[in-house]
Order: structure tokens, then sequence, then C-alpha cells
């Protein structure tokens, strides 16, 4: 089994972090990283482009280190992640169970690594124990499991049941009388599931709007092509003809995935789904568009390769 | 003739009843308000009823969120869709994570009926019974049912409960008391014990009526917690009387037969004898053509008390 150094696997958020400034315990909703673009006038998008490339790293060397997983689908939504836990998301760490804090369901379970690695650099988990990702007694599943990892809404694994989750969260929010917002992340090969049709007739039906879908559109799944395995288009006219407001963005540009969500919150009477374009195994050049990456660690040296090319 | 009461009817009434008293009570339907008897609540709080339309897999996940968020929702549609129809987002969404959701399945069995096989379910307490977590309960008649539901809302954690379509002769006195994961002595004996569920305690108490005439004198026991089952009450009933019988509308393997088997073999063994449908699917009929053709009756169970008598070591 390959087993990285520590340096690769902390990061410059671990490295900047003081006792006192500890995320995890100071209730910050951004990480170290984040906030010290403050100090250094970097611009906020820039400063989400150097997080998601941490992130990013954090997918490279977990799997490689795990020597199983999914860094395809979870490199093509690390936009949308870091945008939507950076940035968009209302939540403590210091207090996952917020009752008022916006939800983030990963509806595509497979995507874990990435989950977790924002989990980290939000302070909800310490970043050394990225390092265990589906080790035995690890608290990294493999697929997400909301009953023993911090600030993991639900247990998912099994494609198509997240937004059927997230609708009965938002209804709650309705009858609690709170205004948090729900967002689920689904693959486009998900999308295959008929359950996910049945949310989102629903969701409709129940004039759900402070609930969003974004669809990591990266047009791969496993067995190859959307368009080979079970054609999806037209996909935004889908989600429209059930009711949803659609926007579509490329999913790897922040300020238009930034624009969406803003977008979506003035949304009402409604649910809105972004429909987000991105490549599958984005930033590392072999992974990209290979399907072979879907569910398929890299080797020590492809991921001495990709850790480079992200460096 | 025994006074009859509707098990569905008790279920929708008693919810309405929650409906005041608690306003985290909030209800999921599939289109089959007006059968699970959930319209009742429906009218009553109809911002706190969803009905998913045909659609049981996304009311399940609906259910789990809504749980997840605090509040203590039912989830009803016939017993076969609320089970193998969205069995893996029971798995996933509310055993997994152990949420408060009360599955509160009804047309149970094979009593259905008229309607056939697609409608009959005959394999829903193997399922159920498979969800680690989950409480499953079969209760006797309307008396059973009312407290059954209460004690669904009042315990945390997810709940199977299986009521049935045809109205039922009450068993339960007034003074009767639930009590979750324990069996109640109908009939007190000493020959051989009948442990039934649902539709087959009236019948099992109808074949001790009938064996006591003939000498052998049973006890019988309603197991309507069937998980988690009362280990004690079986046992005890195993050593006093040496003969188990069981009887259930529902397959003979994965039901309370099987479950039942399991305590007696590894804390006291005896020789044992089940009533439940064999390894096929039913047919249309009325109900009781139905019991008659699939062997659920108080005669075979007669037959099946005799016999696990039969093989006692003497
Ligand atoms: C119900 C279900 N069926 C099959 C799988 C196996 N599986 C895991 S990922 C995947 C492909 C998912 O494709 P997509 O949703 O496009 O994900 P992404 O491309 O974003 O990785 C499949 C079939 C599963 N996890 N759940
Ligand atoms: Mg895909």
């Amino acid at each position: 089994m390959y087993n990285l150094p520590r340096e690769v696997i902390l990061t410059t958020a671990d490295q900047q972090r003081t006792p006192a400034s500890d995320p995890s315990t100071s209730g910050a909703t951004a990480s170290a990283e984040a906030r010290s673009s403050v100090d250094t006038g970097e611009s906020p998008s820039k400063n989400l482009e150097r997080i998601a490339r941490t992130l990013r790293r954090h997918i490279i060397s977990m799997t490689a280190t795990a020597g199983s997983g999914h860094p395809g689908g979870s490199l093509s939504a690390v936009e949308i992640i870091t945008c939507l836990f950076f940035q968009v998301l209302r939540c403590r760490a210091s207090d996952p169970e917020w009752v008022e804090r916006d939800r983030f369901i990963l509806s595509k379970g497979h995507a874990a690594p990435l989950l977790y690695a924002a989990l980290a650099e939000t302070g909800y988990l310490p970043v050394g124990e990225l390092c265990t990702l589906r080790e035995m007694n690890s608290r990294l599943q493999g697929h997400p499991d909301k009953t023993c990892t911090p600030g993991v809404e639900m247990t998912c694994g099994s494609l198509g049941q997240g937004l059927s989750f997230g609708i009965g969260v938002a209804l709650a929010a309705r009858l609690n009388s709170l205004d948090y917002r729900v967002y689920v992340l689904l693959g486009d090969g998900e999308c295959d599931e008929g359950q996910v049709w049945e949310a989102t007739m629903s969701a409709a039906h129940f004039r759900i709007d402070n609930l969003v879908a974004i669809i990591d559109h990266n047009k791969l799944q496993i067995d190859g092509w959307n368009r080979e395995v079970m054609n999806l288009e037209p996909f935004p006219d889908k989600w429209h003809a059930f009711g949803w407001h659609v926007v579509e963005v490329n999913g790897h540009d922040i300020l238009q995935l930034l624009a969406a969500f803003g977008e979506a919150k003035q949304m009402k009477g409604r649910p809105t789904a972004i429909i987000a374009h991105t490549i599958k195994g984005k930033g590392v050049s072999f992974m990209e568009n290979n399907v072979d990456f879907h569910g398929k660690a890299p080797t020590p040296e492809e991921a001495d390769r990709a850790l480079k090319e992200l460096a | 003739m025994k006074e009859l009461s509707s098990t569905r009817e008790a279920y929708g009434k008693t919810l309405l009843a929650l409906g005041r008293e608690n306003p985290d009570i909030v209800v999921l339907d599939a289109d089959l308000s007006k059968s699970t008897m959930t319209q009742f609540f429906a009218k009553g709080f109809p911002q706190r009823f969803f009905d998913c339309g045909i659609a049981e897999q996304n009311m399940v996940g609906i259910a789990a969120g809504l749980a997840s968020s605090g509040k203590i929702a039912f989830a009803s549609t016939f017993a076969v869709f609320a089970t193998a129809r969205c069995y893996d987002q029971l798995r996933m969404c509310v055993a997994q994570p152990h949420l408060n959701v009360k599955v509160v399945a009804t047309h149970g069995g094979i009593t259905v009926g008229e309607d056939g096989l697609s409608h009959q379910s005959i394999e829903d307490l193997a399922l159920s019974c498979a969800l680690p977590g989950f409480a499953v309960i079969v209760p006797a008649d309307a008396v059973e049912t009312t407290q059954v539901i209460r004690a669904a809302a009042a315990t945390p954690g997810p709940f199977y409960v299986r009521l049935g379509r045809p109205k039922v002769p009450r068993v339960l006195s007034h003074d009767y008391r639930f009590v979750l994961g324990k069996a109640a002595t109908l009939r007190q004996g000493f020959d051989a014990t009948i442990v039934a569920i649902g539709i087959m305690v009236s019948r099992a108490l109808e074949a001790a009526e009938s064996l006591s005439q003939q000498g052998i004198d049973c006890r019988v026991l309603n197991m309507s917690t069937v998980k988690p089952l009362d280990v004690e009450a079986i046992v005890q009933a195993a050593a006093d009387t040496g003969a188990v019988v069981t009887a259930e509308e529902h397959l003979e393997h994965g039901g309370l037969g099987a479950r039942v088997a399991q305590v007696v073999a590894r804390h006291q063994a005896v020789p044992m004898a089940f009533v439940a449908l064999k390894d096929a699917f039913a047919s249309s009929g009325t109900s009781e053509e139905l019991l008659q053709r699939y062997g659920l009756t108080s005669a075979e169970i007669e037959k099946a008390v005799m016999s696990a008598v039969s093989r006692k070591k003497r």
C-alpha cells in the first residue's frame, strides 16, 4: 500500500493553524486558508481557486493512500463544493448540528473524498485524519455515513436517493419556521434513477424554494458517456419541464457558480437546478475525461505526477 | 359472532388524535390515503400531510428528511409497496441512520383478497425484520393498533407496523396494555404453546378452545412485537409446555415462525410446528376462501399442535 509522506497530506491550512484559531473549535465558517485571504488582499475568487487546488491535492493523496476510491467524480465537483463550503453555506464547524445551518447533501456519495476534504478544510475534521479514508475504524467510510462523520448530513452511496431526503429536510424548514437552505449534489449518471424524477416532480409540486439541486454534469458515468449508456438529453429541458428553475454554468468557473447560487436564492415558489458542466477528473491531465479513473485510485507514480500538476 | 373492528380505521383515528397532541407529527402517503386512512389526518392537518403520489421510494426519502429535522414521520401505503418497492430507501435512508420514521403499512398478508398477488404482501415481515434497528409490529385488533401507534410515536427510531385490509374480530379487552417487545399471554396452558400474530391470534384462540375439549391445554401468546422478540416469554413457554406452534399470515421463511424457532433452538429446544404460507404466491379470492385454501385456519393450527405434541419426548 502507498503511504504519502506527511507533508503531502498536511496543507497550508494546517500549518497556519495556531491553537487559538483552530477552526475545529472556533466555529469558523471557512478555513484558515480562506480567512487568510483577507490579510493578503487576494480576490475572493482567486482565494477559492486556491482552496480548490488544495481539495484536489487531498483527493489525490487520499485515494492514493487508500488504494481505492473515486477520484474522477470527486475532481469534477471541486469548484462546486468549494463555493458551497467556503462561501455559500451558512454553517458552523464547531456545531455541526446547529438547527439553523444550511444543509449540504452529497447524493453522489462516491465523491466522499471531496466531501471529507472540504469538511477537513472547514474545520469539521482534522486535516490529518484524511489519510485514514476507507480504513477500518476510520470515521471516513468509503461512502458518507451520517452516523459517524461530523458534517455529513446523510448516509449516501446508493445513487438516486439524496434529492428525496433533501426535500424532506427542506419541508421541515417550512414547518419549523426556519430559513435554512438545502443543497443536494447529484451526478449526471445518477439521473438515470427513476427516484430522481419522482423527487424532481414532487419538489416542484410542493413549491419548495429553499432547495437547490446541483448536477455535476461531467457527461461520464461508469460504462462510458451518458449519451452511450443512457441518453439524458434534452437534460436542462427535462428539469425545466418538471417545474424547476434551471441555470446552466461552467462548473469550474467560481464566479459563474457563485452567481448561480445567488440567483437560486432569489427564486420564489420553485426549486432551482444548477446544471454544472464539468470535466470528470478535472485538474489532472491524464484523468480528465478518462472514465477509467471513475473508481480507480491513482498508483503512487500517478499520484506523484498528479500532485506535481496540482502544485 | 365476535365484534369486528378495523385496524386501519383505528390507525387513522389515532393519527388524527396524535396530530392534535403533537405538532411534530407529520404524515406521508402515496395516493392511498383513503385506504390507509391517513385521510383523517390529511383533512385535519393539511400543512403536515404530504401526498407523494405513486412514488413510494421518494416518499420514504422525504419521510427520512423530515425525521432528520425533528419530525415524527408516519409513512403509509400498502404493505407490499411499503417494503419491497422501496427496500433500499428504507435501508439507506431510515434503518442505517436510525431515523424516526414509522412505516405503517395496511393491506398486509393475503387477506387483501380479490386484488390478488400483486397486492398481497407475503414477505413484508421477512424484509422489515432484516432492517437493522427496526421495530416490527403486527397488532391483533383495533384496540391493540391504537396503542401500538401511540407507542411508535412515543419511541424514537424506525418502526414497521403491519395492518390488514379486512375487519378483524376483537381479541383484546379494553384493559389490555401493549408493551413494546412483550408478548401477551391470552390463554394459560401447559401442554403446548401457540405463538400467533395479527389475524391468526383469534384463530389460535379458537384452536386452543377446541383442543381443550380434547384434553390439550394450550398457552396462547400474542407476539405482536415480532422484532425485538420477547425471548423470555418464548423460552418460558417452551420450558413450561414442551411444544411450540407459530401461526402467521406470512411466508414460512423469514417470518414469525423462523424467528421463534431460532430462539427455541438456541435456548430451549422442543418440537415445533409452523402454520404459515408455503413458498408460493397466492391467488385472488375472498379473504375467507384464501385463508382456507392456504391453510391459515384454526383447524390447521390444531393439527400443528397435535403434530408438535406427538413429537414430545416422553
Ligand atoms: C443505485 C446504485 N447503482 C449503482 C451504483 C454504482 N455506481 C457508483 S458510481 C456510478 C456511476 C455514477 O455516475 P455519475 O452519477 O455520473 O457520477 P460521476 O460521474 O459524477 O462520478 C455507479 C453506477 C450505485 N452506487 N448506486
Ligand atoms: Mg457523471
